[in-house]
């Protein structure tokens, strides 16, 4: 049995043009002191499906869980830490008195000489919080997160405003943190960080789960290409029978091929069809490769939709 | 222990509110320099518009009960800062109840009102009120009591409005609540006498004149007074429960 389960997730968020879907169905598991990545496009329903687990938002449908408790139980019982997505500090207290306010809040936070060593924080941690530079104030969020010692540490989109530094820093800090036996979720759009940081990644695609398993699986997953040629009058069958050819599909005159194995593919294609001209070879993005996963040709449409959703929503 | 807890929240809460110097000073100057320039100019004057208060207490209950609305009201306008930069957020992810937050915003607020409170009543007695001393008790106690549909307000509006619509809203809002309590000048008669007693305001204005006479609150104060807490109090939680999105 594990930990923390979100069952069946759903919310339907209003929009100008009638209801957006931005959770359809969302099943994850996540065992204790495991490190897990959400990763997928913005849109994809990540920082929703986090609200729900948090209990900042409730489901339409479906059920949380978190350590046997609902999520407010959790949060209330100080389990729970997490630096969400959009946020900065209040203004007028030092970092030192910030952290020391945070931590007040807590049953058993840890010590604060603690938490401004694992965070980099002690060096400005006489400053005011207005005075901070990005990545100073990134650190102190994650002061923030961290003070109260939680089983569950949430992190949505934690390194966007770093530079290379930073996010080194940062993830020495979490790394540091998750040995301690901490569970984290990491929502992240960076395959690269998924990659380095978790154990385990779900991939979650407007608003669903679309694919979840170890890191390095997911990576070769959608870590394909694609090659687009013009070729007119070729049959797709033989194209997809090509080595290393995922997926085959035609754009007018135009085929785009995804590929698990762009190196064989191109070898063959050249070799069986000489008259192919005007070959790009591209990474697929993380998009792409989510689309190439759940076949919906559909889905650049929908996963703009989610993303206006979420937008919506943040204007209220 | 939860008591101790939310007393530490609680003490940041004050110093930050305090640490913000442009937003302490001028809530406290305007009411200040406002009652010299009136009350100063007809100090001599005993029996105002007929109500048998001399001019320098009139006006100093009228910008106190102004004074300690803005400061109640300001309370609405640090959480619409808070939110904006989503720190409500991050405090419902804390243990921190919805009572204990409350209580924090609330007593940030009175201790604002009770420093722009002395900081009148310093004014007064610099222009020759004098009152017994129990009568200095009531008149405080009734302008303390009559604030707590204002610090509901003020937290319903907070979690309601963003930072830029707030601003004009509270001006414009306490500026209308003090003229119909009759803060600037004495109503006594007409249509806004009979729909002014339906409002907070006037009865905070009212204190003087109770403490002055030796009553409290007419039944009829104290029942606008806490229809008014309680229609203000559900909507504060109201707007605190459905405010948990991104801003």
């Amino acid at each position: 049995m594990s930990e923390i389960s979100l069952r069946g997730l759903v919310k339907t968020f209003k929009g100008p043009e009638g209801p957006i879907e931005a959770v359809r169905g969302v099943d994850v598991e996540i065992n204790a002191g495991e490190t897990l990545a959400l990763l997928g496009p913005n849109g994809a329903g990540k920082s929703t499906t986090i609200d729900m687990l948090l209990g900042l938002l409730r489901p339409d449908a479906g059920s949380v869980s978190v350590f046997g408790r609902s999520p407010s139980d959790a949060v209330a019982a100080g389990a729970v830490g997490a630096m969400l997505q959009t946020g900065e500090l209040i203004r007028d207290l030092t970092v030192r008195e910030l952290i020391s306010m945070m931590a007040a809040l807590y049953p058993q936070p840890l010590p604060l000489s603690e938490v401004l060593e694992l965070t980099g924080t002690g060096e400005f941690s006489e400053q005011r919080t207005q005075k901070l530079s990005g990545g100073q104030t990134q650190r102190v969020r994650a002061a923030v997160a961290l003070v109260s010692n939680p089983e569950l540490l949430v992190l949505d989109e934690p390194t966007v405003a770093l530079d290379v530094e930073g996010r080194q820093a940062f993830w020495r800090t979490m790394r540091e943190f998750a040995a301690r036996g901490k569970t984290i979720l990491l929502a992240t759009h960076y395959l690269e960080e998924a990659d380095a940081y978790a154990d385990r990644a779900v991939l979650m695609a407007h608003g669903r789960v679309v694919a979840d398993g170890p890191t390095n699986e997911l990576k070769a997953m959608v870590g394909s290409r694609t090659i687009r040629a013009t070729l007119p009058d070729v049959d797709l069958a033989a194209l997809q029978a090509l080595s290393g050819v995922s997926a085959a599909d035609r754009r007018g005159e135009a085929i785009v091929l995804t590929c698990a194995d762009s190196d064989a593919t191109i070898r063959a294609l050249l070799a069986a069809y000489p008259q192919a001209r005007d070959i790009e070879i591209n990474a697929a993005g993380l998009e792409q490769a989510f689309i190439a996963l759940t076949g919906e040709q559909d889905a650049p449409a929908t996963v703009t939709a989610a993303a206006d959703a979420e937008r919506t929503e943040a204007a209220r | 222990m939860i008591g101790g807890l939310s007393l530490t929240y609680l003490r940041y809460e004050l110093l930050r509110t305090f640490r913000n110097r442009r937003f302490f000073i001028l809530s406290l100057v305007f009411p200040l320099v406002l009652y010299l320039l009136i009350a100063g100019s007809t100090r001599h004057e005993n029996n105002l518009g007929g109500t048998g208060i001399s001019a320098p207490l009139y006006f100093m209950v009228g910008m106190a009960s102004w004074g300690t609305m803005t400061a109640m009201l300001s309370c609405g306008a640090r959480i619409a800062a808070e939110r904006s930069v989503g720190w409500n957020r991050q405090l419902r992810i804390t243990p921190l109840s919805p009572r204990a937050y409350f209580r924090a915003k609330v007593l940030t607020g009175y201790a604002m009102a009770l420093i722009s409170l002395v900081v009148l009543y310093a004014a007064g007695l610099s222009l020759g009120v004098s009152l017994p001393a129990n009568e200095w008790l009531k008149m405080t106690f009734l302008i303390l009591v009559g604030l707590v549909p204002f610090a509901a307000l003020g937290i319903a509006l907070g979690h309601v409005l963003t930072p830029d619509s707030i601003g004009p809203a509270l001006g414009g809002g306490v500026a209308l609540l003090a003229f119909l309590g009759g803060t600037w000048f004495p109503i006594t008669g007409g249509f806004f006498f009979h729909f002014g007693q339906y409002i907070p305001s006037w009865w905070l204005v009212q204190a003087s004149h109770v403490a002055l006479s030796g009553h409290s609150w007419p039944a009829k104060a104290w029942l606008v007074m806490g229809g008014w807490t309680v229609l203000l109090s559900a909507l504060a939680l109201r707007a605190y429960r459905r405010d948990t999105g991104r801003v």
